[in-house]
């Protein structure tokens, strides 16, 4: 399985010789919702020619155990996710602001879930 | 007539019944079963193994019943890996040779459309395995068929080498198709005694399902072909049935017993 986008171009450009029509189909990302209530989450990807037909492997490979009640699918192109040099300035900044964790609030005794 | 006579009668009639429900989703789950590597892609491969799965989970349950209600205690494995060619009673269509992608979506379109007519008359069955099995599996041919359907739009609609290919897939589909909607002597008694449905009277709604899927695909069903194919019911076979018969059962008879 690959991971969405910035390294997987979707449908792979038109052959240099002549330009036969592509023949591999693009690819799509998975998302299945669990139950009721949860969100949709990322399973991995699947090969299909269309939407339609991409939602339909996408219900034989990825709820094939009864996984999931729901599923969307996403074309990978359509994916725009940030490139692996720019991680340190993305999510290196955030390290030290510990300010941003509600750390310093007291619990109640009486809230149990929290 | 005693009681006791009619119920043997009923017992072999529904063993009789199960049987060819049996043999038809039997032989068409191994055919399926020879796409596994060689679809167009890894996700088909998958969508061909779980449709012919869903089908052996059918045939397990009705040959199962069959062999409980014919007197001789014969297993689900008994039964696909023990009986000879004259013995099964499926239909030619679900024997013929895999062809291409498109073959096997016409014979599957066919197929599934009579299934899913069928499961949902045999809901309503006097034999609770016979109406158990309706009752799970008419979801599962829903399935099929809107897989079928789904492909037999975009060949057809597709290109024009696609189109063409997908005509010559129905064509060559088309004289299997009659035997299929055929009443043979057991499904008339089946449906009279409440155990299951006449053949003809699917023919209507599975054939219009068929119809709007192939003309919505810019094609035509085609017209009846002057030879079609008869016999599968009364356990006459084509070539291939042979060829198909040890594949699938030369494990179980050359190494009796062997289990894995």
């Amino acid at each position: 399985m690959s991971t969405p986008a910035a390294n997987t171009p979707a449908a792979s450009p038109p052959a240099a010789n002549g330009g036969s029509p592509d023949r591999s189909w693009p690819l799509w990302e998975v998302f299945v919702r669990g139950k009721r209530g949860l969100s949709h989450v990322h399973v991995g990807s699947l090969h299909a020619p269309d939407a339609e037909m991409a939602l339909r492997n996408g219900r034989d490979l990825y709820t094939r155990r009864q996984e999931g009640v729901s599923l969307w699918v996403v074309k990978s192109t359509d994916i725009t996710a940030n490139s692996p040099d720019e991680r340190d300035s993305f999510f290196d900044p955030a390290a030290d602001k510990i300010y941003r964790h509600p750390s310093f609030y007291e619990v109640p005794k009486d809230v149990e879930y929290l | 007539m005693s009681q006791n006579a009619i119920d043997t009668q009923g017992t072999t009639l529904a063993a009789a019944y199960c049987l060819q429900l049996g043999d038809d989703a039997l032989i068409y789950a191994q055919r399926l079963g020879e796409w596994i590597s060689r679809a167009p892609q890894i996700e088909e491969d998958m969508a061909l193994g779980n449709i012919g799965l869903d089908l052996l989970g059918q045939a397990r349950v009705l040959l199962t019943r069959a062999g409980e209600l014919d007197g001789t205690g014969r297993s689900e494995d008994d039964l696909a890996y023990l009986r000879n060619e004259r013995e099964f009673h499926n239909v030619h269509l679900v024997e013929q040779e895999r062809g291409d992608f498109g073959f096997e979506m016409a014979r599957m379109l066919w197929f599934a459309a009579y299934q899913c007519e069928l499961y949902a008359a045999l809901i309503s069955s006097i034999d609770d395995t016979i109406a158990g099995v309706a009752v799970k599996a008419v979801k599962e041919v829903d399935y099929h068929r809107d897989h079928a359907s789904q492909w037999v739009l975009r060949l057809g609609d597709g290109t024009p080498a696609s189109h063409v290919r997908m005509r010559e897939s129905l064509e060559r589909v088309a004289p299997y198709v009659a035997e299929l909607f055929e009443d043979d002597a057991v499904s008339i008694a089946a449906a009279e005694a409440g155990l299951g449905t006449l053949p003809s009277s699917l023919w209507d709604s599975a054939f219009g399902h068929v119809g709007r899927v192939v003309a919505q695909a810019t094609l035509t069903v085609p017209a009846n072909s002057p030879w079609r194919s008869r016999g599968g019911r009364s356990g006459i076979h084509s070539r291939p049935m042979g060829y198909l018969l040890a594949e699938m059962q030369h494990i179980a008879r050359s190494y009796p017993g062997a289990t894995w």
